[in-house]
């Protein structure tokens, strides 16, 4: 998931600062980037988030408290003077909202503390962003994708309110200043409120070019900015999907057959209808769901049903057949070259490897839900989701509505990680709620969201690198063998020769100067029903874990310290040097450890951003990893919010390490085997280091933020790893076995004849 | 009918005896603060507290819990142990998605109350049932040593008195 290359020519704007080659090559391919959607598509192009007002805003802004000040989609004044920034993304944790207010804000003239945020309603029209053909939030390009849209927003509403004052006063617009929601013409002492300015400013023609401020003269941006979303959440009080309470409202939960791809087959629900509390029991063509006054009369009623399933074709799949299915894609498989550069030298020391990664669960804290009521004339939808508008169209095909009869709220997210840009679970939902009369919550249990996710697919890539004398890569080749999620999520998105650039998105583009390489992907179907989908950060997440090790392989092959050989090789890339360097100055690169402690290292250039991580860990005798350490360096170009970069990176790293050590899906029977965080592990505090960031700063465009720590985790771990123990981890989770001190010893313990007191063993 | 002594108020409900104190909560009474996120007491989600104790209310057999005060995040800033916390947790600025911390702030109010100066082991200790997603931790762990010791912790970015609201 990446933008495509999009230059912003802002008329009256300060000409952008020059994008140096890594970035622009950072930013052309993308995995999500389906902008041509509506670019080159057949239909008529369809808008995407404007600066200025668009055809559908004036029916917006009606509906949204109809205030007299609205020039765009984003800005509402009310007589009162409040103001209401709507959020064009969805705010699930990353900090979007904050980040977009300060956007806003700052060229708008009010405090963060000021304004009041509003969830967008459903529209690709005024809340799309183009780089993803839609109302989508995700592939950590919200701040990169409105960076300047926002603040031209803001500084539209600003001209305009400045017209409106000095329009009044007979005075010269240049010579007035806006601050904390006050017009002022300081020369005249005099100043008004935006309040007393919003019918006045309503009038003003919109201005076709704004002048945008100097870096230098930004209050907000680049600041350390506390959350304007966290009040409510430390007091409960925000409102998720889940927390919706609608009046006449029943709960439902619901099991799906849990063989992927099955069917319902029989149902018997005598039982279930016969508990407290039970309602309804309705029935799908592969799930059935209990309605109950409440979500424990529901939970107690699905457990009451005998359900018979057919399994279909799914009934005997098991992980072995998956993983070995993919391997032999890889071997006979047809690739798709993504970039070929020269030729393998036949001369030099050839190094090979292969790398797998798991099927991963998203498991965000909030379980999948929805809320909707349909009538015979509408469809009102309650959930939060990363795809609002995508909703809307899902829903009107299941009721047969059209897509102004569908109102849906969107909400504060409890966690995404790409779960929440699939509609399943809401079509799952408005197919339910169609069958009664009254509105229906319906509410996943943990153990439905961790079987019935959208997983993250598995890998099997084949890499290889030829040194010369020098143990220098002369070149790099990578195979990658997984499922396309953008084959099934935008098939119509799909690039030249059928290529989904995200399986590749941090192999076929490395940030060293090796002169030849042939990066290639194969594409591998999973079988009917195993439905794979987009996790947090995406194709990088899967790609630095394995070029990374390998690039720390191809160091021990060469004799070289890793972080020596990896600066040999950025010459040519000052940028990302200059982080390397960072973080491995930060960390203490070189400085002796205790037995079993080592430090690794990985660097990568994700979702337009640059970024190095040095983890320190300690892997004890009987294979358990302790991680001791984080240290990373980021350059993800101007700095929106300064707290909300380390927040992401710590979170980010922590989620990325939790996946390393802990997760992995695993089929049986057609069915996925895990349920819960007993056996879907999630890292907790008592095994969590400290997370140290450290940001260089840059002028260049905002890069990509909440997916960066995800991607660069796992390789930095399974280098402390090896430097710790020896043992490349060519296969993630961590697998603790390889790790033990002395495997003959466990196998001693294995082996071992006890002798119970009384009785022979 | 289960009455309930919930925020410093009784309740009534008529509710199976069995049903987790949750769902009382959550759908019963509309107090929705308190999350759902595992039903098994694996993730803290829902953490409240029992004359002052924390406890994983998804697995509270509502009849179990008889005259003993429930305290809720709805409730609990006017502890001064959760007033400190939620205090701490803005002035850090912890939360990210937000659903966890409704159970973290409830686990550490109680920590707070128990142990005035936790050290790292009884942070560890007190918050390891508290699953975050959103990898919140490192902050969370600042947070406590600011609400017990009244000092700023050193944050790499956030200075004190820095940002808004």
């Amino acid at each position: 998931m990446k933008l495509r290359n999009h230059q912003v020519t802002l008329p009256g704007a300060a000409a952008a600062p020059p994008i140096d080659l890594g970035r622009r090559r950072a930013l052309k391919s993308g995995g999500l980037c389906v902008a041509f959607l509506w670019l080159g598509g057949s239909g008529a192009a369809r808008a995407m988030m404007n600066a200025r007002r668009q055809p559908g805003d004036a029916a917006a802004a009606t509906a949204d408290g109809n205030p007299p000040f609205a020039p765009n989609a984003f800005v509402r004044v009310d007589a009162d003077g409040s103001v209401r920034l709507v959020m064009p993304n969805v705010e699930m944790g990353q900090g979007t909202y904050t980040g977009a207010c300060m956007l806003l804000a700052e060229e708008l003239g009010v405090g963060l503390d000021q304004i009041k945020v509003e969830h967008s309603p459903p529209s690709d029209e005024l809340y799309g962003t183009p780089d993803l053909g839609g109302q989508v939030t995700g592939g950590s390009t919200s701040m990169r994708a409105s960076w300047q849209v926002l603040r031209e927003a803001g500084a539209v509403a600003r001209s305009m309110l400045v017209a409106a004052a000095a329009a009044r006063w007979h005075v010269d617009p240049s010579t007035c200043t806006t601050e904390r929601g006050v017009v002022s013409h300081a020369a005249s002492k005099r100043s008004l409120g935006f309040g007393a300015l919003a019918q006045a400013a309503s009038t003003q023609p919109i201005p076709a070019a704004v002048v945008l401020k100097e870096a230098k003269n930004f209050a907000l941006i680049g600041k350390p900015m506390r959350r304007v979303d966290s009040a409510d959440k430390v007091k409960g009080a925000t409102q998720f999907g889940i927390d919706v309470r609608v009046p006449a409202m029943k709960v439902a939960t619901v099991k799906a057959c849990p063989t992927l791809g099955g069917k319902l087959a029989a149902l018997d629900d005598t039982r279930a209808r016969s508990i407290a509390g039970v309602i309804d029991v309705i029935r799908l063509d592969n799930a059935v769901a209990v309605v109950g006054e409440h979500f424990w009369a529901a939970k107690q009623g699905l457990e009451a049903l005998s359900i018979e399933w057919a399994h279909g074709a799914n009934a005997d799949l098991t992980t072995a057949h998956l993983t070995d299915a993919l391997a032999e894609s890889s071997r006979s498989g047809k690739a798709i070259v993504a970039r070929e550069v020269g030729a393998r030298p036949a001369a030099g020391r050839s190094v090979e490897a292969i790398y797998r990664s798991p099927m991963l669960a998203h498991a965000p804290m909030e379980p999948l839900n929805t809320t909707v009521h349909v009538t015979a004339d509408q469809c009102e939808i309650w959930v939060g989701t990363q795809v609002p508008a995508m909703c809307v169209r899902a829903a009107a095909k299941i009721t047969g509505l059209p897509e102004n009869k569908i109102v849906l709220h969107n909400h504060y997210i409890g966690g995404g990680f790409g779960r929440r840009l699939e509609t399943d679970s809401v079509e799952q939902a408005v197919a339910l709620a169609k069958q009664v009369r009254y509105p229906l919550k319906v509410v996943w249990t943990r153990e439905e969201d961790i079987r019935h996710d959208l997983m993250r697919p598995m890998y099997y890539d084949r890499i290889s690198a030829v040194l010369d004398s020098g143990g220098r890569p002369q070149w790099f080749g990578d195979r990658v063998t997984g499922a396309t999620v953008l084959g099934r999520w935008a098939p119509e998105a799909m690039g030249k020769d059928g290529m989904d650039s995200d399986t590749v998105d941090c192999a076929a583009e490395l940030p060293y100067d090796i002169p030849n390489c042939k990066v290639e992907w194969v594409r591998h179907d999973m079988p009917q029903g195993i439905l794979v989908g987009w996790w947090r950060g995406v194709g990088p997440t899967h790609n630095l874990f394995v070029v990374e090790s390998f690039m720390d392989e191809l160091a021990r092959a060469a004799g070289k310290d890793p972080v020596e050989f990896r600066r040999a090789l950025l010459n040519k890339n000052p940028r990302s040097l200059a982080l390397l360097n960072l973080a491995a100055e930060k960390v203490g690169w070189g400085t002796a450890l205790p037995a079993r402690v080592g430090r690794g290292i990985a660097l990568g250039e994700p979702f337009g951003s640059r970024v190095c991580l040095a983890v320190e860990a300690e892997v004890t005798p009987q294979g358990e990893v302790r991680l001791r350490r984080a240290v990373g360096a980021i350059d993800c170009g101007t700095v929106i919010n300064r707290s909300s970069v380390e927040a992401q990176m710590q979170g980010g790293v922590l989620f990325g390490l939790s996946a390393a050590l802990y997760s992995g899906l695993t089929i049986k029977g057609g069915a996925i085997e895990q349920s819960n965080f007993h056996d879907y592990r999630a890292l907790r505090i008592n095994e969590t280091p400290q997370v140290e960031v450290h940001v260089i700063p840059s002028n260049e465009p905002p890069g990509g933020l909440g997916e960066v720590g995800t991607a660069i985790a796992a390789p930095a771990l399974a280098n402390a790893i090896f430097s710790a123990t020896g043992v490349r981890l060519r296969a993630l989770p961590v697998d603790r076995s390889l790790l033990v001190q002395d495997p003959a010893a466990l196998e001693r313990v294995a082996a071992a004849q006890f002798t119970v007191a009384g009785e022979e063993a | 009918m289960i009455v309930l002594h919930v925020n410093g108020e009784a309740h009534s409900v008529d509710v199976p005896a069995d049903m987790p104190l949750l769902w009382v909560l959550r759908d019963v009474m509309g107090l929705t603060g308190t999350k759902f996120g595992c039903g098994v007491a694996q993730c803290g989600a829902c953490t409240v507290h029992l004359d002052g104790q924390a406890v994983r209310s998804c697995v509270l057999p509502v009849s179990t819990i008889g005259d003993r005060a429930i305290t809720t995040i709805e409730a609990v800033g006017r502890t001064p142990g959760g007033q400190k916390i939620q205090q701490a947790w803005l002035d850090v600025d912890v939360v990210q998605c937000g659903y966890c911390q409704s159970g973290q702030i409830m686990s550490a109010a109680a920590l707070l109350t128990a142990s005035p100066n936790p050290t790292d082991g009884d942070i560890d200790a007190a918050m390891a049932g508290n699953i975050c997603r959103c990898g919140t931790y490192v902050r969370i762990r600042a947070a406590i040593k600011q609400a017990a010791t009244g000092k700023p912790e050193v944050l790499q970015t956030l200075a004190p008195g820095a940002g808004a609201p």
